[in-house]
């Protein structure tokens, strides 16, 4: 791992009157998974959509391969190769399987090769290719949201808790995904609260709580200390297993 | 990766949703029955379902851009009723240069004055809705009760503009020779101008629904519908596609300004508001938006209201309400929702 591909510097969001994201500091590796772990409400996905420029970073700065993204549109910042899989999925329920990877595919056209290998992570996306999106069940949805977000290489993929209501096989599923993904040298930053999973897939680790980063550091060393998992998040990760 | 525990599986949905999904698509042809065992007579019943038909599909032209508006955007445009006005005022501009085109007895003399007629108008509609979007509509977004009040003052200042460039005269519009009179079928008189009228109706049907089954632009609209957030956080600036779909609703609303006013024969800066009650039930019965509800919608309130003035006049006004009220008891997001993220 080397040089930052992403650094957030003192970020702030407000939404409404609300207060939310105050003073994020962060570091996403290049080629790494950057797990970002904290209690619901902690600021977690606010922290994602600010990335992503659907809300607007009220202070601070967004740095991405070097260049300030904070005031930038969101299809700007999507078309600097950045992939996000929401915390909802976001899929399109009324377009098919297909059409919902076409429209990802903002060169017009899905690679084959590229999509055989996608049906090689998520076979039931090839078995449901021309369903509405709308008949998957919750896990294939996920599985959807994942593969629209690498139908096309990628520089940083942010994806907000892709385990979330899933069936361990389905968990299984994402977590091979995200380690061939990783194995390419794909650059993730992974909100998560199911712990097993964030320390299968993380190389590092932040811990958020009142919209501030208030650990980070290598995920092997916060995996081997129960008592900083206690500290930190009241819980140790051998609970979560 | 396991493929054994995530085995998909195909399941066949049960009759019951299979017969409630498709339940829409045998309104039309319960109603015809309903009609033609109502009316009795197969003549008369022919001529009114040919007006019922065509009156159907002018308003489906004129409801379709406010549907796709609505259910892209999220803007309810009041304002929509003045490029139907406006529209019907370019292309009378129109008729009115081509006065020697109109009056000769040549189908391709007459059919080349209509056709050039509507594509002025919806150029001017198409541009005028640009200057709509970006002076009233795009400062209101996500604000459903200043978009009514700006809207409906935007609809306010087009009429005076229309009064100040056209005059506040009713104006008559003449059809072109070829497209007046009828002709007779199995006894039944039906007038030409309604099969021009059916037949660009159904054109207009048959291109939006390829447009956004089939090309890139059109699954984007989809998309937008459904959730336009995520349209942009995959990298497509929406606001640019909101603002094309505006223009194209707005030219639609001329288009049908057109057909509308020669189907009329007069023409008022008013027009557009009048027919705007029908354009809305149209709008709520198929599912904001909707283009296949909008369609059927569109439809049935023609065929209701031509068997109904024929059958009993005076419920005629209000038997598009009372279909309006039956179809939101049965399905009350309309016949074919648009499912929008939230």
């Amino acid at each position: 791992m080397s040089d930052a591909l992403l650094t957030l510097k003192g970020v702030h969001t407000h939404i409404g009157p609300y207060h939310i994201l105050q003073g994020v500091d962060l570091v996403v590796p290049r080629g790494g998974v950057a797990v970002l772990l904290g209690r619901n409400g902690a600021g977690k996905t606010t922290t994602l959509r600010t990335i992503m420029g659907l809300w607007q970073a009220s202070q601070g700065a967004i740095l991405f391969d070097n260049a300030e993204i904070q005031k930038e549109t969101t299809p700007a910042i999507a078309q600097r190769e950045i992939a996000f899989v929401p915390e909802d999925m976001g899929i399109f329920t009324d377009l098919t399987v297909h059409e919902n990877m076409l429209l990802a595919a903002r060169s017009g056209a899905i690679d084959k090769e590229r999509l055989n290998w996608i049906f090689g992570l998520f076979p039931p996306l090839k078995t449901f290719w021309q369903s509405a999106a709308g008949n998957l069940s919750g896990g294939q949805k996920q599985m959807l949201a994942v593969a629209r977000a690498i139908i096309e290489p990628r520089k940083l993929l942010l994806i907000d808790e892709p385990t979330k209501g899933l069936a361990p096989a389905i968990i299984n599923a994402m977590i091979a995904a995200l380690r061939e993904l990783k194995e390419m040298q794909t650059t993730i930053l992974l909100v998560e609260q199911n712990f097993s999973m964030a320390r299968a897939v993380g190389d590092t680790v932040a811990v958020m709580d009142d919209g501030q980063i208030v650990y980070s550091g290598e995920m092997a060393e916060l995996a081997d200390d129960a008592e900083l998992q206690e500290k930190l998040m009241g819980l140790s990760l051998e609970a979560h297993q | 990766m396991s493929d054994s525990l995530i085995k998909p599986r195909i399941e066949r949905p049960p009759l019951s949703e299979v017969i409630e999904a498709k339940a829409p698509l045998f309104l039309v042809p319960v109603l015809m029955l309903i009609g033609l065992l109502a009316i009795g007579s197969g003549s008369t019943w022919l001529t009114l379902t040919a007006a019922g038909l065509a009156m159907g599909m002018m308003i489906f032209i004129m409801a379709s851009g406010l549907t796709v508006i609505f259910g892209l955007m999220d803007v309810i445009n009041f304002g929509h009723g003045a490029f139907i006005s406006l529209g019907a005022f370019a292309g009378f501009t129109i008729l009115g240069l081509l006065g020697g085109w109109i009056e000769s007895p040549s189908i391709a003399l007459n059919l080349g004055a209509v056709l050039l007629a509507v594509a002025f108008a919806m150029l001017v509609t198409g541009l005028a809705g640009y200057g709509f979007e970006r002076l009233i509509v795009k400062a209101v977004y996500g604000q459903h009760l200043k978009q009514i009040l700006v809207t409906m003052g935007g609809l306010v200042v087009t009429q005076q503009l229309i009064y100040v460039i056209w005059g506040p005269d009713e104006i008559v519009l003449a059809r072109p020779t070829a497209f007046q009179g009828s002709f007779v079928v199995l006894g039944a008189a039906i007038e030409k101008y309604r099969v021009l009228a059916i037949a660009i109706g159904l054109a207009l049907f048959v291109a939006m629904r390829l447009v956004l089954s089939r090309t890139r632009i059109g699954l984007l609209v989809r998309a937008g519908v459904q959730n336009g957030e995520m349209v942009e956080a995959l990298g497509y600036p929406i606001q640019k596609l909101f603002l094309a779909v505006f223009m194209v609703g707005c030219a639609l609303a001329g288009l049908g300004g057109v057909m509308w006013g020669l189907y009329q024969e007069t023409i008022t800066a008013h027009m557009g508001a009048e027919v705007m009650i029908s354009v809305f039930i149209v709008v709520i019965i198929g599912g904001l938006g909707s283009i296949e509800g909008c369609f059927i919608g569109a439809m049935l309130v023609g065929l209701l209201t031509n068997y109904t003035g024929f059958l009993i006049p005076k419920l005629a006004l209000v038997s598009t309400i009372l279909l309006m009220g039956a179809v939101l008891m049965w399905r009350p997001q309309g016949l074919y929702p648009v499912v929008k993220a939230h």
